[in-house]
């Protein structure tokens, strides 16, 4: 388990991150949301024990960061920002490098290295010098140099950032396939990811911990929250019969659809449906909203009125 | 059983040969040592059987060729960001430095090596003191050694190679003049004699002639060594200052 205990970084007078603290359990993928320089990357730097914090600790399974450096580093597989390779070796060589550096000798090496290459598929690119790859397979080289030790947490700053959308989903496959019994901790501004990820996101923003909840958690934060949409002809009409509705407080109109949004009483779906039979109206779309991150996101990082 | 600093060693030299780096260093090295021997020092003209006219020019050939193999060591790893890599391994700050700093000793060792035929050439002509010439490579090694732990340092303190160049190239030749009026002068009248001194024995030029006349003296020994201690005690210290920047 890892547990973050008030851990704070100062880079001179700016505060990067302020008085972090929670803990994370295997078995979960913890997604790290917040704006450009939130210090979600500080946070990582201070777990894997490349940036001392300025005050506070962490404990990785139990090893205390600043006292127990090295044991507590022995625990994590990290990919930094931007996954920084050896370019001028070959990958083979580069992933033998990060083995013999996590302690293991001669055989082990090898069949070590090759587990990893197994898994991330990198056997065609083994012999290549790690430049001449593309961006894809430059990240899975990356994902294999912290898998490599099989560490019980992985600290993944930006896994998919900078992937084309086929890459992004073969990252994100593998991430998910790696997570069990496993602590993730991964860091992204990409939205969807989260979704499509992780069983439990915190929302940093200027350092400070704002949210962390499960994605459902967040989403019902949302105003859009069982919320819904609907398209068809007559827009206006629908909209001044269904925000009659006891379960609706409110509709919106924007780009040809309908949002109504629940009050909280009764099952608004049901009552919107059963307004759309009566009155006849002929119904294109209907679509029951699960809530949405971007605007809980908005909301919570306080730059909703600039949205 | 090989520990952290072998590791280190190993994947820095695997990096040397990987790139054009070593071989174009090693070969201007020869070059460049070859025509200050025969052009500038005279080898042939001066009828003596010894490889002072070699040695005599090592401090200026490393003046330029250390610090552009040492000005890569940390520049490049901050700015491709490897550092991040490297320091969240179980290595410590300590065994990266020393290995890094190791690697590109031994490589210029390597170099140093490679001037061997002058050796064989001079006791074909002639009947040198090869006690005097083994001291004057050891010297000279050590010297080099000292310009390394100079430009390692300054190579942790930017992510711009150039920048290290320059100022190891600069701090490399205060170090290596400290001995002669040129420096001295600036201290000169508002310093004690006892400083003065000192500082004039802070020479690289001073030490290394020393040694290669053939004195293989303990006290400059210890002298390249502290200085190399000193440089990567700072090196490893501007590391850990820089590195998040």
């Amino acid at each position: 388990m890892i547990r973050a205990k008030s851990l704070t970084r100062r880079y001179g007078p700016l505060l990067a991150v302020d008085r972090l603290s929670f803990s994370v359990e295997p078995g979960t993928v913890l997604g790290f949301l917040g704006p450009n320089g939130a210090g979600k990357s500080t946070t990582m730097k201070m777990l894997t024990g490349f940036l001392e914090p300025s005050s506070g600790t962490a404990e990785i399974f139990g090893h205390d960061i600043r006292t127990q450096a090295l044991a507590a580093r022995r625990q994590l597989g990290y990919l930094p920002e931007g996954a920084p390779l050896y370019g001028e070796l070959s990958v083979e060589r580069f992933l033998a490098f990060v083995a013999e550096a996590r302690g293991f000798r001669g055989g082990e090496v090898k069949s070590r290295v090759h587990a990893a290459v197994d898994r991330l598929s990198l056997a065609e690119v083994l012999g290549q010098t790690i430049e001449t790859l593309s961006k894809g397979f430059k990240r899975r080289v990356g994902i294999a140099q912290a898998i490599l030790h099989d560490p019980p947490a992985l600290v993944l700053d930006e896994p998919t950032d900078g992937l084309d959308p086929n890459q992004k989903h073969e990252v994100r496959r593998l991430i998910s396939e790696m997570a069990q019994d496993k602590i993730m901790i991964i860091s992204t501004h990409i939205l969807e990811e989260v979704d499509a990820l992780c069983t439990r996101a915190m929302i940093i923003a200027r350092g400070r911990l704002l949210a962390d909840d499960t994605p459902e958690g967040l989403l019902r934060r949302s105003r859009y929250h069982n919320a819904v949409t609907l398209v068809l002809d007559d827009l206006q009409t629908a909209a001044s019969r269904l925000s009659e509705l006891d379960e609706a407080t409110e509709v919106e109109i924007r780009r040809g659809r309908l949002t109504v949004f629940p009050s909280g009483r009764g099952n608004l779906f049901e009552a919107v449906t059963r307004t759309v039979r009566d009155a006849g109206w002929s119904v294109s779309q209907i679509q029951l909203e699960s809530g949405r991150l971007d605007e809980v996101f908005r909301k919570v990082t306080g730059a909703e009125e600039a949205a | 059983m090989m520990g952290n600093l072998g590791v280190v060693l190993k994947r820095e030299l695997a990096s040397y040969f990987a790139t054009p780096v070593a071989y174009v260093f090693i070969v201007i090295y020869l070059i460049m040592a070859a025509v200050f021997t025969f052009y500038l020092g005279g080898f042939f003209e001066r009828e003596i059987a010894d490889l002072e006219p070699f040695f005599r020019f090592h401090p200026w050939l490393y003046l330029f060729l250390v610090p552009a193999i040492g000005m890569r060591l940390w520049a490049e790893e901050r700015k491709s960001g490897t550092v991040e890599l490297l320091l969240t391994l179980p290595i410590t700050a300590g065994e990266a430095v020393l290995g890094k700093f190791l690697a590109a000793w031994l490589f210029i060792g390597l170099a140093l090596a490679l001037t061997f035929p002058i050796w064989i050439t001079v006791n074909v002509l002639g009947n040198p003191d090869n006690g005097v010439i083994v001291a004057a490579y050891v010297g000279s090694w050590l010297m080099a050694g000292g310009f390394l732990a100079i430009s390692a340092c300054l190579s942790a303190a930017t992510r711009n190679q150039v920048v290290a160049f320059i100022l190891a190239v600069v701090v490399c030749f205060v170090f290596l003049l400290s001995g002669l009026p040129m420096v001295l002068d600036a201290f000169r009248g508002w310093l004690p004699q006892v400083l003065i001194d000192a500082i004039a024995n802070l020479s690289f030029l001073v030490h290394f002639t020393s040694i290669s006349r053939g004195v293989l003296d303990l006290r400059d020994v210890l002298y390249f060594g502290l200085v190399i201690g000193f440089w990567l005690a700072a090196n490893r210290i501007v590391l850990e200052l820089k590195k998040a920047d």
